[in-house]
């Protein structure tokens, strides 16, 4: 096992994640084979490009982890990127801002009223439903503000040391035992489930990996911060009040402690993230660069929207 | 550009929200319970309808908007 507990590279899930995936695995790939592939489905595209950004997380036990940088890799990453973000920016509408920033915010998120899985869970679900969803949320929650750290060196001072105070608190404020993928990880542990990152991608469905890839877009292209710092602030608003709901369901099939205080502890500590993320971290973004506000609502909406899709995609298998 | 000096408040009153504190307190809840902090910013109910008193937990979004 090496410095971080890692997984084996997923399972390909058509053409162009078959070549790409033995590439890496090998000693001698043969690049070209992977450059000639089209995806032949988004499924297909959404693990491939799921499994590039992953090289620069955690890697896998099976991938040399000099591959991080292999310039054809890149070349196919950016394949993949491109067509990705330009869905996203069709399926996005740019609001009209007129009140102060802070409550066009909170107003736009309110206003988009998705599908909730913390309402089932609490009300509804049965203790197989919830520790399926646990698995398949293993993917964000497990790294969960790591493509926000992208973020820290690609902004001014004002935004730069808001985010840091966010996320000083996401990653345990110096404890280890606080940091809040850790507090998953002995969640997952005590409900008997795998706590190694990437142990459930291949059950994952492919409204995961598009929420997930999202997230590591936004991170990783710099010209993208607005859109990153949006989408965290709308993940933050979204998240004591459902958080709550987690709790009670969780509570109410006798879920493990451990799981119910993650949740838990997210109702208090999202109640101050959202207003960090909003007025302070978005708000100084925007003071500095003004032209980005557009990005930050674009950011904001495809959490909303991936959210809303990914719990469509969850209620509708399981009839509900 | 001169190297700006920038506002930075321990105490943050959010309109219509909580009040953010900025280091460690002890809050005293309204019936004279005292309350230590335990992360870096903490976020006081002002609504009075948090399910988690002191604290905020976002309930304010779903009453009635208050002038706060």
């Amino acid at each position: 096992m090496g410095y971080l507990p890692s997984v084996l590279i997923p399972k390909p899930r058509g053409a162009l994640s078959d070549v790409l995936f033995e590439a890496m695995r090998t000693s001698t790939p043969s690049w070209d084979d992977v450059l000639d592939t089209e995806p032949d489905h988004d499924d297909d595209a959404q693990i491939a490009l799921w499994a590039l950004y992953e090289l620069h997380y955690r890697g896998f036990e099976d991938v040399d982890d000099d591959l991080e940088w292999q310039p054809e890799l890149l070349q196919v990453r950016r394949a993949l990127e491109q067509p990705f973000e330009a869905r996203l920016r069709d399926r996005f509408d740019v609001p009209d801002v007129t009140s102060p920033f802070a409550d066009a915010f909170f107003d736009y998120v309110a206003g988009h009223d998705g599908r909730s899985l913390a309402a089932f869970v609490q009300r509804d679900a049965d203790a197989d439903q919830v520790r399926e969803l646990l698995s398949v949320r293993t993917i964000y929650h497990l790294k969960e503000s790591d493509p926000s750290a992208w973020l820290v060196p690609r902004l001014a001072v004002a935004p730069q040391a808001a985010l840091m105070e966010l996320q000083y608190d996401e990653y345990g404020a110096g404890d280890p035992n606080r940091l809040h993928a850790h507090l998953f990880a002995r969640g997952l542990e005590a409900c008997g489930l795998r706590s190694e990152y990437g142990a459930y991608i291949d059950d994952v469905p492919s409204e995961v990996l598009e929420q997930n890839n999202a997230m590591s877009l936004f991170g990783l292209h710099r010209r993208l911060r607005g859109a990153a710092l949006g989408h965290l602030a709308a993940f933050e608003a979204t998240s004591s009040l459902p958080s709550r709901r987690m709790t009670q369901g969780l509570d109410r099939l006798g879920f493990p402690a451990e799981m119910i205080g993650y949740y838990d502890e997210h109702v208090e500590a999202d109640a101050v993230h959202e207003q960090l993320a909003v007025r302070v971290v978005c708000g100084t973004l925007l003071d500095a660069e003004p032209t980005l506000v557009d990005d930050v609502f674009f950011g904001a909406f495809t959490c909303l929207d991936l959210e809303d899709r990914f719990a469509g995609a969850m209620l509708e298998a399981w009839a509900a | 550009m001169s190297v700006p000096e920038f506002d930075h408040a321990d105490v943050v009153l959010c309109p219509g929200g909580p009040m953010l504190l900025r280091g460690e307190h002890v809050v005293e809840d309204r019936d004279g319970v005292s309350h230590r902090t335990t992360r870096p910013v903490s976020a006081v109910c002002r609504c009075g309808k948090s399910g988690s008193q002191p604290w905020c937990d976002g309930t304010h979004k779903v009453i009635p908007r208050r002038d706060l």
